[in-house]
């Protein structure tokens, strides 16, 4: 009885979850509002959903601008319209995309990086929202940031941040002449050797050696691919390691000299480390672009323009940069004087001095090349794929690792293929012990073991003094 | 009555069997429809036949878990027989202190780890030192050793405190020095303790991603680095199909291990 209560009780405990959730799924249907999670809303208001990289918006942390409460209150102010803005965040364009395509999520805003912006675009999955005709400040987007490959016509996105890859280096640890040159060859010096830090995804690593040697960073030629390789492998052995945020540590204690990243990260290192300095590199770099855009399934598209708008307005856009630490495409922004004044005036040469990095990146015919990612084909992300794994695993492999795992292997298995040899044969000594003296029931729980025993323990049948004293011993113990 | 009972049993596992359901099987069955299936969703074996691709990859990963296995084993086996050994008073304050650093977060305390044996890190600033050990396979194992010796410790202690005290006597009184009642009493009756020891060592060092990594500085990698970034570069046939053949792997190595388990149940028994 006891424990038909128990197990009722505990039914009902684990049931109860479950009960909450039909009774919240309940009350979001009365609000014409597909959420999901989000379920305590007001009647009336309009949620709006945004899906953001993380860290990319000043969220009003430690009395710094809140963006989003901000906008909620503007659009209440202009309108008398409740909203309540949703906010996510995602790591990786890749996951972002995942989401959208299985239609786990439904978003009004987006900010997906520039091949991504292109290949939504050619999927479908972005809402054409024209912004120079809806979004007021769009105007005071810089001219450079319109009509970009990803977007020619200027229809399905608005730039909100963007960067650049270069090289930064300790000057307490590398020679100036080393660095005259503001190359990218700095990266294969080998007087430097394991104090060198490489990009740990394959976009970014074969990028370097790609600028380095003139060659398309989207060529679809696996020959040039080929090359870049083996570069890369060339490389290898004077690389401390490929690294990601890890980069910030090794660089600001100074356990590496030389690495490369993007130059809003660079401003975050230099503020601990002031030795360290920061280049385009020469022969041309990748800038990025990430863009706020709306999916064509996006619920409130009206309501995303407007917050697409408010966030080019100065307020929202200055706290955003300051917050965020790239460059910011804004005039409203860069123009602004306590904008340059928080940046400094090399954060400000840094992050906006990079006009002309690209001039010399040119194919053999001399015509420029564009430095940004475009999409891969599936072809394509499968060789880069492939040729990552191949420069991770070249030489990956050391002697004393063969070595030391095969001993461990054949000790592991001498030792059960013994121990089990001579339990069958305590098994059988004790067997035929128990037999000679004529004790009977020990029998009776014999029969499974002995056949198998006597084949086996054959050809090691040496019946020694040891073997002996252990069999009586086994008998006795048990 | 007793169809009203089973009534009440089914009822109080239908929660689990929910879960068990939504959160192995179905996750189990994608898993698997991945790996069989192109990327517009066809149904192929090339995910699963290219693999060989990855055997070094494979390799590696088999011989770092292998070691560290082994090395939480040469680590834990006597500590686990130290702690079982020792008053009950000082076995709750032991047991705590092994669990102590499990109560910081595995990337936080791999991170740290980092920090400290980094080129130029805390380590070698404090000792003047020029030693590389971030970046190599040694650190990988390390770490690896570092964050999984509990699993190794608790079972086998688990095991050895649960042995009745008259065992020893009795080894004893029968003429066992300590040594030979370790060896012949103690060591048999342990070995179940042993295999999930090494069973709960071996399949998170071998899956692992973060400690390789962060540790090895991103110059090889291991199994676990090659299915995440399958994932994140959005390859997700073919790592759906390395994780089914490390799954495999690891079930193929659990069995045989579970087999020498039986035989050494049977003998205790």
């Amino acid at each position: 009885m006891k424990h038909r209560i128990f197990a009722l009780l505990t039914a009902l405990l684990l049931l109860l979850p479950l009960l909450f959730t039909l009774v919240a799924c309940g009350n979001t249907e009365d609000e014409d509002e597909e959420e999901g999670e989000e379920v305590v809303v007001p009647a009336g208001t309009l949620v709006l959903n945004v899906y953001n990289w993380g860290e990319y918006i000043s969220d009003g942390f430690e009395g710094s601008y809140d963006t989003n409460a901000e906008f909620e209150k503007y659009y209440f102010e202009k309108t008398g319209q409740k909203v309540k803005v949703n906010y996510s965040t995602y790591a990786t364009n890749e996951d972002m995309y995942a989401k959208l395509k299985s239609g786990a999520g439904n978003y009004d805003v987006i900010f997906p990086s520039d091949y991504m912006i292109e290949k939504m675009a050619n999927e479908g999955m972005l809402y054409a929202f024209n912004p120079a005709e809806t979004v007021e400040n769009f105007q005071y987007i810089n001219e450079d940031f319109k009509g970009l490959y990803h977007d020619p016509e200027d229809v399905y996105s608005v730039a909100y941040s963007y960067g650049m890859v270069g090289i930064i280096y300790n000057a307490a640890m590398v020679d100036e002449e080393d660095v005259a040159d503001e190359s990218w060859d700095l990266l294969w010096n080998e007087k430097y050797r394991s104090k060198i830090l490489q990009f740990n995804n394959p976009r970014d690593a074969f990028a370097t050696a790609q600028y380095l040697l003139g060659i398309d960073v989207n060529s679809n030629d696996k020959a040039d691919w080929d090359r870049a390789f083996e570069k890369l492998l060339e490389q290898k052995e004077l690389v401390q390691g490929y690294v990601s945020d890890e980069i910030y540590n090794k660089m600001e204690s100074g356990s590496a000299a030389i690495g490369t990243y993007y130059a809003g990260d660079y401003i975050t290192m230099v503020a601990e480390n002031e030795d360290l300095v920061f280049y385009y590199p020469a022969e041309g770099t990748n800038v990025f672009v990430d863009a706020m855009c709306i999916p064509a399934n996006a619920q409130h598209k009206q309501l995303a323009i407007e917050y697409i708008n408010f966030m080019l307005s100065s307020d929202a856009a200055i706290a955003n940069a300051e917050y965020i630490g790239y460059a910011c495409p804004n005039r409203l922004v860069y123009e602004d004087e306590t904008y340059q004044e928080y940046m400094g005036e090399d954060g400000m040469a840094i992050l906006y001095g990079s006009e002309g990095v690209n001039d010399r990146y040119r194919d053999a015919a001399g015509n420029p090349i564009d430095p940004a990612y475009h999409d891969f084909t599936p072809e394509m992300q499968a060789y880069v794929n492939m040729l990552w794994e191949n420069l991770k695993t070249e030489n990956s492999i050391e002697v004393w690792i063969h070595v030391t795992a095969a001993l461990i292997v054949i000790g592991a298995v001498t030792l059960i293929v013994t121990t089990t040899v001579m339990k069958k044969k305590r098994m059988k000594d004790y067997f035929l012990h128990t037999a000679s003296d004529g004790a009977a029931p020990a029998k009776e729980t014999a029969p499974v073991k002995e056949p198998a025993s006597p084949k086996e323990t054959a050809p090691k049948k040496e019946p020694t003094p040891d073997g002996a004293s252990e069999s009586a011993e086994e008998k006795t113990s048990e | 009555m007793k169809k009203k009972r089973n009534l009440m049993q089914s009822i109080a596992a239908a929660p689990h069997i929910a879960w068990a359901v939504l959160f192995i099987l179905m996750p189990l069955f994608i898993v698997i429809y991945y790996a069989f299936t192109d990327a517009d969703g066809a149904f192929s074996f090339e995910n699963v036949t290219g693999l060989s691709e990855y055997a070094s990859i494979f390799g590696l990963s088999i011989e770092l878990s292998v070691i560290a296995t082994f090395i939480c084993l040469l680590i834990g086996y006597p500590l686990a027989y130290i702690i079982a050994r020792s008053k009950p008073k000082h076995q709750k304050l032991f047991l705590m202190l092994l669990m102590l650093p499990m109560w910081t977060n595995l990337l936080i305390r791999t991170y740290s780890i980092m920090a400290i044996f980094d080129d130029g890190g805390f380590l070698n600033s404090l000792l003047g030192t020029e030693w590389h050990i971030i970046g190599t396979k040694g650190a990988v194992i390390f770490g690896m050793v570092y964050d999984f010796l509990p699993y190794m410790v608790l079972p086998i202690y688990t095991c050895i405190s649960k042995i009745d005290p008259k065992m020893w006597e009795a080894a004893a009184d029968l003429g066992c020095n300590t040594t030979r009642t370790l060896t012949r009493v103690i060591f048999p009756l342990s070995v179940s303790g042993i295999i999930s020891g090494v069973t709960m060592v071996f399949v998170p060092s071998i899956s692992t991603f973060y400690i390789s990594q962060k540790l090895g500085g991103g110059t090889f990698e291991l199994i676990g680095d090659t299915i995440e970034r399958q994932f994140v570069s959005n390859a997700l046939n073919t790592g759906a199909a390395i994780s089914l053949v490390m799954m495999v792997l690891i079930l193929i190595s659990l069995s045989i291990m579970n087999r020498f388990g039986e035989e050494e149940g049977e003998v205790i028994v």
